[in-house]
């Protein structure tokens, strides 16, 4: 086995568009493929007509005046917005495709939000205007999205106010004093003080009077209306968010995103120097005709396949450890763990070198086992990296399936153990990737069968 | 190679007397057979690609298959060589005492001549892997392409190597499929002297051709393959009374008569 390693060295070294092809069009993937992971989505351009005089941002609520920019500014968190003067320009920009919508703010949208707080008024509701293309249904589903959310934020956070404001009031309505409506400032006895005085005044009448009886009846109705606005708070806020949120996380999910896409990047690359490396090798024996005379009785056929993944598991054991000791210059990893990185990497192009060598001897010719490797990696490596939940059961059940007869979801999930100390551990990953070696070896002698 | 019984029976038979098969009528030659196959029987599925073919090859012997397309004679060569097994029947040799000469070059473009033959010399595990080398070297006449690298040669220096590869761990016998195919005239002149020389030296030669003047002019003995029978084993001369003047029409009335 050592002259045709030595042998598939040689013929690799004089080979260097190949190898340069081989290492850098993996490398480049996964960089790309790691961006797209690791960074936020672009904030969608948007254009932003504001038609508000800026005198007439503010309204009142319960005697606080609260400023409509601050609200305006939850949408700025998810888009970038292109001020413009007028919703005419607005509308070119969006059709001339140099923002993807546009968000405009009707002059009258503060006044009438104050009407709706005051209860006058048309009783129309304020509306903010929403202006986008549907060429691209992508884009467009991304302006929707971003500005729905953050309209929703503005709505809570303005109902919160509200809620505020009637609590006060029904503290007012509840223990008593002073407050301001429409500009006039009012005293308020209060429930608490009402009942107070009639019990007072009932105890100050003769006995047996039948006003006395009278008057306990509406006291013992105030101490009822006392004793059900001590829970008006709790019940304004369940009107405010009728469902709260509490998250609590079980199991997964403890690799931040960037560290993950960091897994996700040299698993890619792992995955396509071993295969397209270890099925053009294999299939290039039976190209040059060397494969008959080799195996009648100077190498086994399973010591030939075993060269093989040998030879290809080694190449990109190579070239992903640099590649992980590259990133390590940028992105902060463990260095301490450099042992199991090293043991991940191993067994993940071990795997891949298996089912590189299986297809190499299934398509038997180079540039088809190349095709099929290509063919092949990319749909492993996406249907492995479909989020639990992104789909229904069922597929998800046939995606776990198939993703767990490849090597690609095992070997990320032992890198990311190596690497990022991810759960659930490396150990069960090794085991999977070292049955999956053993399996597509043994389909590759199979395949042998037919291959001279 | 040749697996299962059949095998461990061949080699048993090679250790003791250097390739006959009990059961297989030798050719008129003073010395044992340096190859012999007796009953060999190979199927494809449903169909029979060879029939109960025995056969004997003495040292210094140079013996041409010939027949139709689709006769046997690739699958005859191949199961001689050990590349397949029969179904029946068997070798008398191990395929690493038979040097095999592919119809074509099986040798890696991407290295040297020499660096070809160091490869094969080291998995033949030749003792002495670099005189081997150099002997097959200067018998191929390559000594001055020894540094170039096979994708650089012509296919008749390509062929060449082939055979030195072949060649390699001295065996009695060489086999070698349609030899002459991808050549010119010239070098295939070159290369009749060669194994001319090679059979002079005692080696065995087979060979499988389409070339039925080349058959008669090289020679001593010719097998006539038709869908997977031997229907003629024994000198040219004897099938030149058929047609005296031309061998080719010979043989093609030959094969008539016995409506092939």
């Amino acid at each position: 086995m050592r002259w045709l390693l030595l042998k598939d060295l040689r013929i690799l070294r004089r080979s260097p568009l190949l190898v340069g092809v081989l290492v850098a069009y993996p490398i480049v993937i996964a960089i790309l493929i790691g961006l797209a992971l690791s960074r936020a989505p672009e904030r969608p351009r948007v254009a932003f007509v504001n038609e508000v005089a800026s005198a007439d941002t503010s309204f009142e609520i319960g005697g606080q005046r609260l400023d409509a920019s601050r609200y305006a500014d939850e949408l700025f968190r998810s888009i970038d917005p292109v001020r413009v003067g007028s919703r005419a320009a607005a509308v070119e920009l969006v059709r001339s495709g140099d923002v993807l919508g546009a968000l405009i703010v009707p002059a009258a949208v503060t006044r009438r939000l104050q009407e709706a707080i005051n209860l006058s008024g048309s009783g129309e509701r304020p509306r903010l205007e929403v202006i986008y293309n549907i060429e691209d249904p992508l884009k467009a589903q991304a302006v929707e999205s971003a500005i729905k959310a953050r309209l929703g934020d503005a709505n809570r956070a303005l109902s919160g106010e509200l809620t505020k404001l009637a609590s006060r009031y029904l503290n007012v309505l509840l223990s008593g004093g002073r407050f301001s409506l429409l500009g006039q400032d009012f005293d308020v006895l209060g429930l608490q003080r009402s009942k107070g005085l009639l019990e007072q005044v009932a105890a100050d009448l003769p006995p047996g009077s039948p006003a006395a009886a009278e008057i306990r009846r509406v006291a013992a109705f105030a101490q009822l209306a006392i004793e059900n606005l001590d829970l008006s708070d709790e019940v304004l806020a369940t009107v405010g968010e009728p469902i709260a949120v509490k998250r609590t996380v079980l199991k997964g999910a403890s690799t931040p995103l960037e560290a993950f896409a960091v897994s996700v990047a040299v698993t890619i690359s792992l995955m396509f120097v071993t295969i397209l490396l270890g099925a053009g090798m294999l299939a290039l024996e039976r190209e040059e005709h060397a494969y008959g005379r080799l195996v009648r009785g100077l190498v086994s056929r399973v010591a030939l396949l075993a060269e093989k993944v040998v030879l290809c598991a080694a190449c990109a054991f190579a070239v992903t450890l640099a590649m992980l000791a590259g990133i390590g210059a940028f992105v902060d990893l463990d260095w301490g763990r450099a042992p199991l990185w090293m043991a991940a990497l191993a067994a993940g192009a071990l795997a891949f070198g298996a089912l590189g060598v299986a297809l190499g001897a299934l398509a038997r010719e180079v540039r088809a086992a190349s095709l099929l490797a290509f063919g092949l990696a990319l749909p492993i490596a996406f249907l492995a990296l479909v989020p639990a939940g992104a789909v229904a059961a069922t597929l998800q059940d046939v995606i776990g399936v198939v993703s767990a007869l490849f090597p690609f979801r095992p070997a990320l999930r032992a890198i990311d153990a190596a690497v990022n100390d991810a759960e659930p551990g490396i150990t069960g990953a090794l085991v999977h990737l070292g049955v999956l070696t053993v399996a597509y070896v043994a389909i590759a002698r199979l395949a042998l069968g037919r291959f001279a | 190679m040749v697996a299962g019984a059949p095998v461990l029976m061949a080699r048993t038979l090679a250790h003791r007397d250097a390739g006959s098969l009990p059961g297989v009528s030798a050719p008129a030659t003073e010395h044992a057979p340096a190859l012999a196959a007796r009953g060999l029987t190979k199927r494809f599925g449903r169909r029979v690609a060879l029939r109960d073919v025995s056969l004997e090859v003495a040292p210094g012997e140079v013996v041409a298959v010939i027949g139709p397309n689709g006769a046997g004679k690739t699958t005859l060569l191949s199961i001689l060589a050990g590349l397949q097994t029969p179904n029946a029947g068997a070798v008398s040799r191990p395929p690493r005492e038979v040097g095999w000469v592919p119809q074509a070059p099986a040798v890696y473009g991407r290295l040297s001549v020499v660096e070809n033959l160091e490869l094969f010399a080291r998995l033949e595990k030749i003792p002495d892997p670099g005189e081997a080398v150099a002997r097959m070297l200067e018998q191929a006449g390559l000594v001055d392409r020894a540094g170039d690298e096979l994708g650089t040669l012509s296919g008749g220096n390509r062929q060449r190597v082939n055979i030195a590869v072949g060649l390699l761990a001295d065996p009695p016998v060489l086999l070698l499929d349609e030899p002459s195919a991808s050549l010119d005239p010239a070098q295939r002149e070159r290369l009749w002297a060669f194994l001319a020389a090679l059979s002079g030296r005692g080696r065995a030669v087979v060979f499988s051709t389409h070339n039925v003047d080349e058959a008669h002019r090289h020679a001593d003995r010719l097998i006539v393959l038709a869908a997977g029978e031997i229907l003629f084993a024994g000198a040219p001369r004897e099938l030149e009374e058929l047609a005296p003047d031309d061998f080719e029409a010979a043989v093609v009335r030959f094969l008539e008569q016995r409506g092939r």
